[in-house]
């Protein structure tokens, strides 16, 4: 694999912080305002796909930055893994800062200035993660981007927010701090680097039990991935202005944590070693196997409870999540490149239903879905949206949802585990059973249930097209799934 | 016999006397100027503390480029004479000491006003005369001349502390006492020293104590040094006069205070431990190591969770104090190279980091009239200058990356690993665990609480920041906060790394 140095990379996660400043000084004009965000968001959109050719034919791009202590540094490198993340989060930024506009001013939300600078500084910690070439960078950008969403989860400022502020704060600082912070340390102690390397950092190391406790300080300490019992956050989080629960807790929060746990299994441990640990009897790795599936299934069977749109997407998302980190856990490259694909296919599916959800809201006030019966006469464009991402979510064509989880699927074959080849089946049933009730119930119902009727009122212009751009781009994924399968081949090539 | 650089002639070989004679003879100028011109006093005393912060860089350069300078008191050779030495291990000390009075005293005039309607000089003399102490227990390299200089800074401290508010002179007068305490068992440590040495010397005591390896006299000599140390610095259980003296002393000495003493302390207790006594002696103990890490284990959890109960910012802050005493000692007592490193580097991260916190806490309490936490709902929109720098050291106190408290961890936490000191790195990650629940407690209130004024609706907040005298400092300290954290790697590699004697794993 060759390594070509490229200085954009650098350029790409200071674009959205650098927004700031003309954020800030032309504040009082909110139209300027805006158009720098999406400035921001459409010149790193550009960029990163410059890039994309290159990493495609298995180039490294690397940008050291400095040694911020000696031995340890701050540098980028960007694979086929954070290549494919820096277009979900660029792409999803983009169409977001659009639905903000919307979505804010239609419900007239205060300090929209400091909104759009935290989401601003959000972009950059993810697209820092995304790119970050070693464990400290990576940490660094994890941390930055747990600070960053505060002010934006806690953005009404209320007893709410202040509990689901607190809550969040408690399980990612927490974790980060308490279990990431000494195994990362362990870890360099042990091998004084924590450069990714594709092989791993821990690679060669002999298996021992404690290597195997800092595996699992690892993969629960990134909380942000929802694995239970860590996931506690996320529901909680959903107070935050649905713009915010949209991009950042369908896409770029959550995948930072379900990348960063793929990152510990093939950059940290490296594939042999994730395999060989063992405590005795148990194998680490089936402990975080059956814990994901098990937050599968879970997770599946709480959506279906609840009767908030916006907790039954969290809910939702969770399982989604653990998809992702059983599918890095097997092991194997069909799963491995399952689970990179579905960082994308997931957000663009999942981000499409939040749109959606906050699209009803703004436009009625509703946030149940016992109140949206028969909506679909009242807003049929949202409602068809609605239904592309949710089968998107649940692995239907023709949407992009179905490839990653075939990979997956393929991959608990490969793996022999066929146990959680029926988790995956089980929880697809569980997403039917959950999605389709809200879009059937919204345009066929008894005219005794029938709560809305027409005529056709769509949410304002800038509320209703992102969504739209999502749900074409979830079919688009289908028909042309060539730069994430490509993208995630190369990863999965990368680290085997 | 030593290689160091002596410096023959020119004015730069006369640095490291005009770092602590400066403000010394500038204590007097103020004293007789202020008598007839008070508003002067100022100015000097600021003038005196630059010209000392520019000869401490000055003596940093010198020591970087060339290595460590002595300089002989009057021309009189050591043993005899007392010497002054600028080495890796104090040239950074210096340079924090004058860089943190220099700001202090900018940040704090118009507290200083307020404080003290007349009489200003007597605190800028006695201010002036506290830095002159600090800065010569650095810089000496005579154990006796040490304790002389631990008691001027002492008495002028004692001083500064009793002008403050309520209970001060209470607090003060407790801290007369334990100091004292503290400084007299130094002092006979010291006395042990001389009966067995027949030196005050530093540098003759390392190497007339390698032959004495065996003897009860130094043995007791080592463990009075010890305690007079950990006594002035506020170790856990030697703690209880800390947090009061700290918190009742008005927020111009305390900004003074608190980011430097403890900090001078610990110097103190790493200069002998690794000069004096060297680490061959001190560490061979392993009983003695195990034991005094606990009590810095202790030392940190007791801290931080004293930290919890408080309700008032500057108190919480005194606690915290506490617990970092605790990381430093446990750091130096892990015996591993990284450890000391961390210590070093958590002398210079610790006092940027305190001072920003009591500056923002004393920007707080100037604007809100006091420094309780209900003073706090609104405070984001209030005093945005302020709450980001406020921000900015909590940050760096839970130990976020880039800010210096990270780095201080990073290496802290090398050393508890290299030691296998397991409880150590438990303590540190509780502790930074701690912090994030006082500070996000405190960021949560200040930033979703809402503001009631008596009996009404929730009002409208307008801006009100303290002058820009007192934020610009504040905004300074906190940037350099960031700044020392990315300059971390230069720091070690010019500086610390040459501190750490041989022999240490």
């Amino acid at each position: 694999m060759t390594t070509v140095y490229e200085p954009l990379l650098l350029v790409i996660v200071l674009i959205p912080v650098l927004a700031l400043i003309p954020i800030v000084i032309t504040r009082r004009n909110p139209n300027l305002r805006e158009s720098w965000s999406l400035l921001a968001a459409a010149a790193t959109i550009v960029l990163v796909l410059s890039l994309v050719p290159r990493v495609l034919e298995s180039k490294l791009l690397v940008m050291p930055l400095f040694e911020c202590a000696p031995g340890i540094e701050l540098a980028f490198r960007v694979d086929g893994l954070g290549m494919l993340f820096a277009i979900v989060a660029t792409v999803l930024w983009f169409v977001t800062t659009i639905y903000s506009v919307g979505y804010m001013r239609s419900l007239k939300e205060h300090g929209q200035t400091r909104y759009f600078c935290f989401f601003a500084l959000a972009i950059t910690s993810t697209l820092g993660v995304a790119f970050s070439g070693n464990l400290l960078t990576l940490y660094l950008f994890y941390e930055l981007l747990s600070l960053s969403t505060y002010p934006l989860v806690t953005h009404h400022q209320d007893e709410e927010a202040r509990v689901a502020g607190r809550k969040y704060l408690i399980y990612i600082v927490g974790t980060s701090i308490g279990l990431v912070l000494p195994a990362m340390m362990i870890i360099y102690r042990q091998t004084g680097s924590l450069d990714f390397t594709g092989l791993g950092i821990l690679a060669g190391q002999a298996p021992t039990g404690m290597l195997g406790v800092v595996f699992l300080m690892m993969v629960f300490g990134f909380a942000k991935s929802g694995l239970m019992p860590v996931h506690r956050w996320l529901p909680g989080a959903m107070v935050a202005p649905t713009p915010v629960s949209a991009l950042l807790h369908a896409v770029a929060v959550v995948k930072v944590g379900v990348f960063c746990v793929i990152r510990v299994v093939t950059e940290v441990f490296g594939v042999e070693l994730t395999a060989a640990l063992s405590f005795g009897d148990v194998r680490p790795v089936t402990i975080v196997r059956c814990v994901a599936a098990f937050t599968i299934v879970v997770s599946s069977v709480i959506a279906l409870q609840q009767d908030g749109l916006k907790k039954r997407l969290a809910y939702s998302t969770i399982g989604q999540l653990s998809y992702i980190i059983l599918g890095a856990t097997l092991l194997t490259p069909l799963a491995l490149t399952g689970s990179v694909m579905h960082i994308g296919m997931h957000a663009f599916g999942k981000i499409t239903l939040f749109f959606c959800a906050g699209a009803i809201y703004v436009a009625v006030g509703k946030k149940n879905i016992s109140e949206m019966v028969g909506i679909g006469r009242r807003m049929p464009l949202t409602m068809i949206c609605f239904f592309v991402g949710s089968l998107s979510v649940i692995g239907l064509p023709p949407t992009g949802g179905i490839l990653s989880k075939m990979y997956l699927v393929r991959g608990t074959l490969d793996a022999g585990t066929y146990a959680f080849l029926l988790v995956y089946l089980f929880s697809s049933l569980l997403n039917c059973a959950y999605f389709f009730p809200i879009v059937y119930k919204a345009f066929f119902c008894t005219d005794e249930e029938r709560q809305w009727d027409g005529p056709v009122q769509e949410p304002p212009r800038w509320c209703i097209v992102p969504p739209v751009i999502t749900a074409v781009l979830t079919v688009l994924l289908f028909v042309f799934p060539d730069i994430f399968l490509g993208l995630a081949d190369v990863y999965a090539r990368s680290v085997q | 016999m030593n290689h160091e650089w002596v410096m023959q002639s020119g004015w730069i070989s006369q640095l490291p006397a005009l770092v602590v004679i400066i403000p010394f003879f500038m204590a007097f100028i103020v004293a007789l100027v202020g008598w007839s011109h008070e508003d002067r006093a100022i100015f000097l005393t600021e003038i005196g503390l630059l010209l000392s912060f520019l000869a401490s860089i000055g003596c940093l350069f010198v020591v970087v480029e060339h290595g460590p300078v002595s300089y002989r008191m009057a021309g009189w050779a050591p043993p005899m004479g007392i010497e002054y030495r600028v080495d890796f291990l104090n040239a950074l000390v210096l340079v924090v000491i004058t860089s943190c009075s220099l700001i202090s005293v900018f940040f704090s005039k118009a507290i200083v006003q307020r404080d003290f309607r007349t009489r200003k000089e007597h605190f800028y003399t006695l201010y002036l005369l506290l830095v002159t102490g600090l800065l010569g227990i650095t810089i000496t390299h005579d154990a006796f001349n040490l304790y002389v200089l631990v008691e001027i800074s002492a008495l002028t401290s004692y001083a500064l502390i009793a002008m403050g508010r309520g209970r001060a002179a209470f607090s003060a007068f407790q801290y007369v006492m334990i100091g004292t305490i503290g400084a007299c068992f130094y002092l006979i440590g010291v006395g042990y020293l001389y009966v067995k040495t027949g030196t005050l010397n530093m540098s003759d005591l390392q190497l007339l104590i390698a032959d004495l390896h065996d003897s009860r006299a130094i043995k007791s000599a080592f463990v009075f040094i010890m305690l007079g140390t950990w006594i002035k610095m506020g170790l856990f259980p030697l703690h209880g006069w800390l947090p009061n003296a700290y918190s009742d002393a008005k927020d111009s000495a305390s900004c003074l205070i608190a980011p430097l003493m403890t900090k001078v302390s610990v110097y103190i207790m790493l200069r002998l431990m690794l000069t004096v006594f060297t680490p061959s002696y001190v560490f061979s103990n392993a009983i003695a190591g195990e034991l005094v890490l606990a009590l810095a284990v202790v030392a940190i959890v007791v801290g931080s969770l004293k930290a919890l109960k408080q309700t008032s910012l500057k108190r919480m802050l005194t606690y915290i104090i506490v617990a970092e005493v605790g990381y430093m000692v446990g750091g130096a007592w892990t015996a591993t190279a990284s450890g000391l490193t961390g210590v070093m580097y958590h002398i210079i991260s610790d006092a940027a980091m305190t001072l920003c916190m009591f500056m923002a806490v004393a920007v707080i309490s100037f604007k809100r009239g006091r420094d309780t936490f209900d003073v706090l709902p609104g405070l984001y929109k209030r005093m945005p200058l302020t709450m980001a720098a406020f921000t900015v050291g909590a940050f760096s106190l839970i130990g976020i990356p880039p800010t210096c408290g990270f780095f201080s961890k990073w290496y802290l936490l090398s050393g508890a690993i290299d030691a296998h000191a397991w409880h150590y790195m438990a303590a540190l990650i509780f502790s930074s665990l701690v912090n994030a629940v006082l500070f996000f407690r405190i960021i949560e209130k200040a930033f979703i609480e809402p503001v009631h004024a008596a009996g009404a609706e929730a009002t409208v907040i307008e801006m009100d920041e303290a002058p820009l005298r007192m934020t610009l400092p504040l905004v300074f300290v906190a940037i350099s906060l960031i700044a020392i954290g990315v300059c971390t790697n230069y720091i070690v590699r010019a500086v610390i790394q040459y501190a750490i004697p041989e022999g240490v794993g």
